[in-house]
C-alpha cells in the first residue's frame, strides 16, 4: 500500500457493493471512516505506512450493510463510486459516501492479505 | 632495621630532624596540652607520643599524631616498631632532652618572628597615615604661610577668596574621608612583595606634593608674592589634583579586579577537593591571597586522620618486597641495566601482589559505610531522645520548683552526657573527635537551645565536616602559606599560570584559565508569528 511519489499509485483491489440502509431518514452504510490529507496519517492504526494520508475504514457496525457486503475493518477504501478516495479530505469523503440522492456505493478497497492473496495464487501457478 | 633503607624513600631519622624544626610545633604542643582534657571521656587509652618517637602513621602529619587515637592496627605496629628500633640501632638520636632544646630555640624564633610580624603588619597603615596627614597638610600650610610671613604687603581678596575657602575646606573634608576610607584600613594579610600598584600611587602622590612644594617656595615664598588670590587658586588645584589621585587610587586599586575574567582551579593536594573560583585582573600574590580567603570559606578541614588508609596500603604494598643487592656494584655502565632490571623486577612482583588489594579495598570501605550509617542512627535517636527532656519555659511553668528551672548552659550540661557517648563514637568513626572538644560541644548545644533549633540542626554540626574558618584556629593546620610561583609574583595572571601554595601539611595546586570572549547575538520574533496546527484524527460514521 506504499506509494512512490511521482510514480502511479497501484494496488490490488477488491470490489465491495453496499446498499445503503434506510434509518430514521438517514440512508446509513454501518462504517466508520478515518484519514484524510487534512488528517494527522501518524495516528492511523490500520495504515503500513505511516505517511498515508488514504481514507481507512476504521469501525464496521455488526450486523449492517457493510459487513454484510465484505468490507473489512482497516480496509484503505480507493474509489467510491468512481470518484477518487486517496486524494480527498476527511470531509469530500465523508461528502461522497452518503450522497441522499444514491442507494448503492461501489467501493474499491484494497487490503494487505489481497496482495498477498494474489501472490499466492501466482505462484501456485507456475507458467508454463 | 634493614627494611628502613628500602622503605619508600623515607627513613625515621630525617623524619624526625625535619619534624622538630618546623615552627608549627610550638601550636601542635600546646594543642596536645589543651586537648588531654579531651581524653577523659575516651574509652580506650590514648598514646600521646614524645616528638620524637617513630610513627608510621604520621609522616607527612609532621608531629605527634592526633590524640585522637591513631587505628588499633597502627598502634600494634607501632609498638612492634618500637621495640625493635630500641633494640636493634645502635646510635639514639633524639632523646628527650635533645628535643626540648630545640623546643626553646624553635620557640624563640617564633617570638622574634612576632615582632616582626607585627611591625610589617601596621606598616601599610602607617605609611597611609603619614602621606594622607602630608597630603592635608599641605594645602592649608599653603594657606597659612603667606599670612605669617608677610602678612602686611598681602593683598585681601573678597567674596572669591572666599568661595575658594569654602571650596578648599570642603573638598580637604571629602579628601580626608576618602582617604580615609581606601587607606586606613586593616591590613588584610600580609603578602610577600610590594603591591606594585600601591607604591606606583604613593609615589605619585608625593611626586605630585614635592613639585607642588617646590613651585610654592620658588614663585611664592622666595619672590614673596602679594597675591593672595592667586596663592589661593594655586592651593585649590593641588587639592583637586589630589582628588583626582584619589580616583585614580579607587579605579586602580577596588575596580580594576572586579570584573571576573579569568576561572581559577583550585585543587588541594591531599585529599583532591576542588573548587572553581571566577577572579578578575590580579597580580599572583593578590590572586593567592583572594584564594586562600575563599580556602577558608569552602574547603572542608583538612584531615590527615583520613588519609592514613592509604598511606597503609602503600606501605604495606612496597614493605612485602625486599630487594637486596647481593653484587657488589661495579662500573657506572654496568650498575646502569641492573638498576634497570631490579626496578622492573620490583614492579612485576608487585603486579602479582596486587591481586588482592583491590579486594580489600572494597570490603573495607563497604565495611566502613556500614558502621558509619549504624552509629549514624545510634547517634540520632540519642540525640532526639535528649532534645525532648529539655523545653523553653512558658508562663505557667513560673510555678515550677526553683531547682528544675535552669538557665542554659545548666541545660546544656544537663542534657549533654545522654549523647555524649554516642556522639563521642560517631565522631571516632569518622575520624573527626580532633575537631570538637567538649566545651565546643556544649558551647554548639547551648547556642542551639538559645535559639530554638531541631535535633538534626544541632547534629548537623558534626555530621558533615564544615568549613575551615568554622572551627578554632587551632585545629585548621593551615597557618603559614607559602607562595611558590615561577613567574614574578606581583606579576599578573595570565591565562596557563600555575603556582602552588603550600602549607605544613599540604598544598592548593591553583591553576588559571581565562574565561571565553562571549559572542551574544540577537534574534528577533514577532510575537504574533506564534501559530500552531491542530493534526486531528478525526472518525466519522457514514
Amino acid at each position: 500500500m506504499s506509494f512512490i511519489p511521482g510514480q502511479p499509485v497501484t494496488a490490488v483491489v477488491a470490489r465491495v457493493e453496499i446498499k445503503k440502509l434506510r434509518q430514521d431518514a438517514n440512508l446509513i452504510l454501518g462504517f466508520s471512516i478515518g484519514g484524510g490529507i487534512d488528517q494527522d496519517p501518524g495516528q492511523n492504526p490500520f495504515s503500513e505506512d505511516k505517511t498515508d494520508k488514504g481514507i481507512y475504514v476504521t469501525r464496521i457496525s455488526p450486523g449492517g450493510p457493510a459487513e454484510a457486503a465484505g468490507l473489512k475493518i482497516g480496509d484503505k477504501i480507493m474509489q467510491v463510486n468512481g470518484w477518487d478516495m486517496t486524494m480527498v479530505t476527511h470531509d469530500q469523503a465523508r461528502k461522497k459516501l452518503t450522497k441522499k440522492r444514491e442507494d448503492v456505493v461501489r467501493l474499491l478497497v484494497t487490503r494487505k492479505s489481497l496482495e498477498q492473496t494474489v501472490k499466492q495464487s501466482m505462484c501456485s501457478y507456475p507458467r508454463p | 632495621m634493614d627494611t628502613e633503607s628500602t622503605h619508600s624513600g623515607y627513613s625515621y631519622h630525617s623524619s624526625r630532624s625535619g619534624r622538630s624544626n618546623r615552627h608549627g610545633e610550638r601550636s601542635r604542643e600546646r594543642h596536645k596540652a589543651s586537648s588531654s582534657k579531651d581524653s577523659v571521656r575516651s574509652e580506650r587509652s590514648v598514646v600521646i607520643n614524645p616528638p620524637d618517637s617513630p610513627s608510621q602513621d604520621s609522616p607527612v602529619h609532621n608531629g605527634e599524631p592526633l590524640p585522637g587515637e591513631p587505628t588499633p592496627a597502627a598502634d600494634h605496629e607501632d609498638d612492634a616498631q618500637d621495640d625493635n628500633w630500641g633494640e636493634t640501632t645502635t646510635a639514639v638520636t633524639g632523646t628527650s632532652e635533645l628535643s626540648v632544646s630545640q623546643e626553646e630555640v624553635v620557640g624563640l624564633g617564633k617570638e622574634i618572628q612576632d615582632r616582626t610580624h607585627s611591625f610589617r603588619r601596621y606598616l601599610p597603615l602607617a605609611v597611609g597615615l603619614c602621606v594622607g596627614l602630608l597630603v592635608v597638610a599641605t594645602p592649608l600650610v599653603f594657606l597659612l604661610l603667606p599670612g605669617l610671613m608677610w602678612p602686611d604687603r598681602l593683598q585681601a581678596c573678597g567674596a572669591a577668596c572666599e568661595g575658594l575657602f569654602l571650596s578648599i575646606s570642603f573638598k580637604l573634608l571629602i579628601l580626608l574621608v576618602a582617604v580615609w576610607a581606601l587607606f586606613l584600613r586593616q591590613g588584610r594579610a600580609c603578602l610577600p612583595r610590594v603591591c606594585v600598584y600601591r607604591a606606583f600611587l604613593t609615589t605619585l602622590t608625593l611626586l605630585l606634593t614635592m613639585s607642588y612644594w617646590l613651585f610654592y617656595g620658588v614663585r611664592i615664598l622666595d619672590a614673596q608674592d602679594e597675591d593672595y588670590h592667586g596663592i589661593v587658586q594655586f592651593a585649590v588645584s593641588l587639592v583637586d589634583s589630589q582628588l583626582f589621585v584619589h580616583y585614580l587610587a579607587v579605579v586602580l586599586l577596588e575596580l580594576r579586579h572586579l570584573q571576573p575574567c579569568y576561572s581559577i582551579c583550585v585543587i588541594r593536594s591531599t585529599d583532591g577537593e576542588t573548587r572553581h573560583y571566577n577572579v578578575g585582573q590580579h597580580s599572583i600574590q593578590r590572586a593567592a591571597l583572594s584564594i586562600l580567603e575563599y580556602y577558608y570559606r569552602d574547603f572542608s578541614l583538612h584531615n590527615p586522620a583520613l588519609l592514613s588508609a592509604s598511606k597503609h596500603r602503600a606501605a604495606k604494598h612496597l614493605a612485602g618486597l625486599k630487594v637486596y643487592n647481593v653484587d657488589a656494584p661495579g662500573s657506572t655502565a654496568a650498575a646502569q641495566p641492573s638498576n634497570g632490571n631490579q626496578s622492573r623486577a620490583m614492579v612485576t612482583a608487585a603486579g602479582k601482589r596486587k591481586d588482592n588489594a583491590h579486594n580489600e579495598l572494597y570490603y573495607e570501605e563497604a565495611d566502613y559505610e556500614r558502621r558509619v550509617r549504624k552509629r549514624r542512627a545510634r547517634l540520632v535517636v540519642a540525640v532526639e531522645e535528649a532534645f525532648t527532656h529539655v523545653r523553653r519555659m512558658k508562663k505557667e511553668d513560673e510555678n515550677a520548683t526553683p531547682s528544675d528551672i535552669m538557665d542554659v548552659r545548666e541545660a546544656a550540661l544537663a542534657i549533654f552526657p545522654s549523647m555524649a557517648r554516642a556522639l563521642q563514637k560517631y565522631l571516632r568513626t569518622t575520624r573527626r573527635q580532633h575537631c570538637h572538644s567538649m566545651e565546643s560541644i556544649q558551647k554548639h548545644l547551648a547556642f542551639c537551645l538559645i535559639n530554638n533549633m531541631s535535633p538534626k540542626a544541632f547534629l548537623e554540626a558534626y555530621l558533615v565536616p564544615g568549613p575551615t574558618l568554622q572551627y578554632s584556629p587551632e585545629r585548621w593546620m593551615a597557618d603559614q602559606w607559602t607562595l611558590v610561583s615561577e613567574a614574578s609574583v606581583t606579576s599578573g595572571i595570565k591565562e596557563g599560570t600555575e603556582f602552588l601554595l603550600k602549607c605544613l601539611d599540604f598544598s592548593l595546586a591553583v591553576t588559571v584559565k581565562g574565561i571565553p570572549y562571549i559572542r551574544l547575538t540577537e534574534e528577533y520574533i514577532d510575537p504574533k508569528s506564534h501559530k500552531f496546527l491542530l493534526l486531528l484524527q478525526s472518525e466519522t460514521s457514514v
